[in-house]
């Protein structure tokens, strides 16, 4: 494994950096922040970035499908709900000293090392994207949708079916 | 793409696509105000602003040149917006106390931003090199996709302001750009689907093919055919309450709601929702023109077609072709102004709708009619591919009115009978009810 090669800066690797790191401090705000709002509003941002980082991986389709579904619309169910729900006090989310924090740390430090010494040596080597061009344009993506996928992808609609028959089961009583 | 540009760096190229793009829709946006105070005081029997910037010199003044006294210059209130920005410039900034500050500051950026980004798919020439920004294969989903963020600005401000009437703005209008979100989405799908492409320059292009298939003379707008009228007409409504333009200004009523969203804003911060508000109405009317109305082209002729049949009209065909090529920009933005007029219209001429109505229109109405449509879209495609163009434009007709007559029935079927003006929330005092129908005369011997 060559992990020792010095490692080449291409602007591939520095937008992917830049991006990235925004991303993930996004990620931390998501749980560091006491008001429910702000932690939304971090993961929105988090989600917006995800795309870019589809984008960087010429994966458009995917990525635009992220902003449209996410950023667009699930997001603002959540906003919408934290706002109707009215959990704007600050006192709400603050926690008290805890003393199986520490612990909690240590083991999330463990798993995130296991995860990263796993992972990051096939990492290491990539300085810019190897898929192909065209590879995540919508023709083929749809194409792949509708033919090696596509008894996947129908189970996917029956199952949204079913999930919003349900909801309307729970939500109205007399029908 | 002349040498020089082309040896510039891509950043700097994409820089000046940019600005060519966004520098035209910030200088008319004062236009547009011009313009829609303008037309809607005429609708309503009014003058409206037409005094600034109108001088008259003095007959008798020492300094003023002799060809000049007396002299009168109107400016037909041209100057009227520039005067209107200089007063919110000057009014005092008020930060209320006790707003989420942050938030507060950052949402009038957000209401901005999606307007300025949404045209960056949308060719507004036949220059390849200067537009669009970026010609990219996904540019109808970035429409969707950055129209929903437009959401963000509205709820966040109402959420920061602290106050209960923006609050309430901010959540109608979350509500209601996800519900029309949905029909507009439907609506280019059908455009898409017939187009046979995501890329808004692919679709001008196939808006120039032969009318139906059939005719070659003319061009084959989506607008003049059957699921396209459809797609146009739904998209506009959509594009209206996606803009919270009356009648879909739910969000800021002012007799319910104070200002809405922007009860807590001033000076500065208020004019930014303001601008946004009208740059994303020039900018829909751009996509409206672009997917539907044959975008840049001056008028559905195929003059190409005609030079090269009729050789002998090559002078005036000819002409009109290169008219259609240079003037282009112009066309556009005229496309967008006879948008623009529509919506000025609207605004001047419909009610707002109550919120049940709202939501009525949006899912039950918008959103079947698309769905619908996707279906004939389906069913012209299959057709035309197998049976020729003709046939499929006449079967495409025939299942939109089976499936229309179909979907009204059902609806007439299903849905209750509707009460003789029902009181809503009003009793009305001293009113006779009305009386229910005589009980028809029953077959039941009367019992003495």
């Amino acid at each position: 494994m060559e992990t020792s090669a010095p490692l080449a800066i291409t602007p591939e690797l520095l937008l992917f950096g830049g991006i990235a790191t925004a991303a993930a401090m996004a990620a931390v705000g998501v749980v560091a922040f006491n008001n429910a709002v702000r932690s939304a509003l971090c993961l929105v941002i988090n989600f917006f970035l995800l795309a870019f980082i589809y984008f960087t991986l010429q994966a458009e389709t995917l990525g635009i499908i992220q902003i449209v579904v996410y950023t667009g619309a699930i997001m603002v169910l959540f906003l919408f709900v934290i706002m109707l729900l009215n959990l704007g006090g600050s006192g709400l989310l603050q926690q008290k000293g805890d003393k199986r924090m520490p612990v909690a740390i240590a083991l999330g430090v463990v798993l995130f090392g296991l995860i990263a010494s796993q992972l990051l040596p096939g990492l290491m080597s990539v300085t810019k994207p190897l898929a192909p061009d065209n590879f995540g344009a919508p023709q083929n993506v749809g194409r792949a949708l509708f033919t090696q996928y596509v008894i996947p992808f129908e189970a996917v609609s029956v199952l949204l079916l079913v999930g919003i028959v349900g909801s309307i089961l729970l939500a109205k009583r007399r029908i | 793409m002349p040498e020089w540009f082309a040896n510039l760096p891509p950043v700097v190229q994409a820089l000046i696509r940019v600005l060519i793009f966004v520098l035209p829709v910030l200088l008319l946006v004062p236009g547009a105000i011009w313009y829609e105070r303008r037309l809607l005081s005429w609708a309503q029997d009014r003058i409206g602003p037409n005094r600034v910037g109108n001088i008259t010199f003095s007959r008798r003044g020492k300094y003023i040149p002799s060809f000049l006294k007396g002299k009168k210059f109107h400016l037909f209130g041209l100057i009227q917006p520039i005067a209107d920005g200089i007063k919110l410039f000057m009014k005092e900034d008020i930060t209320p106390t006790a707003v989420d500050r942050p938030i507060y500051f950052i949402a009038p950026a957000l209401a901005l931003f999606p307007a300025f980004t949404l045209g960056a798919t949308i060719p507004w020439g036949p220059f390849t090199w200067l537009t669009p920004v970026a010609d990219v294969n996904i540019g109808i989903l970035w429409i969707i996709a950055v129209s929903s963020l437009g959401v963000y600005g509205v709820v966040l401000s109402g959420y920061a302001s602290n106050n209960k009437y923006s609050l309430l703005g901010g959540l109608r209008a979350s509500a209601q750009l996800i519900s029309y979100e949905l029909g507009m989405g439907m609506a280019l799908a059908c455009i898409v689907m017939a187009t046979g492409s995501l890329r808004p320059t692919d679709i001008v292009a196939a808006q120039q093919e032969p009318l139906w298939g059939v005719v070659p003379a003319l061009a084959n707008w989506n607008i003049f055919t059957p699921y396209g009228f459809i797609a146009a007409i739904i998209f506009f409504i959509c594009m209206v309450a996606e803009t919270n333009r009356a009648p879909f200004d739910l969000p800021e009523a002012e007799n319910e709601l104070v200002a809405g969203y922007h009860t807590e804003y001033s000076s500065m911060k208020f004019a930014v929702f303001f601008m946004g508000e009208y740059a994303a109405m020039m900018v829909y009317g751009g996509i409206l023109a672009t997917v539907f109305f044959g975008g840049y082209h001056l008028l559905p002729v195929r003059w190409d077609w005609i030079i090269q049949q009729y050789p002998a009209s090559n002078f005036i065909a000819g002409f009109f072709r290169d008219v259609d090529y240079w003037l282009s920009p112009l066309t556009f933005i005229f496309k967008g102004v006879l948008v623009l007029t529509a919506y000025i219209w609207l605004r001047a001429t419909m009610p707002r709708l109550r919120y049940d109505q709202l939501m009525a229109l949006g899912w039950k109405t918008l959103l079947p009619l698309a769905t619908t449509n996707l279906i004939v879209v389906a069913l012209w495609i299959v057709a035309a591919r197998v049976y020729g163009p003709p046939v499929g434009i006449l079967s495409a007709v025939v299942a939109f009115a089976i499936l229309y007559g179909l979907w009204r029935g059902l609806d007439k079927a299903f849905s209750p009978p509707k009460a003789f003006l029902a009181p809503r929330s009003i009793t009305l005092v001293n009113v006779p009810k009305p009386t229910p129908a005589p009980a028809p005369e029953s077959e039941v011997a009367p019992s003495a």
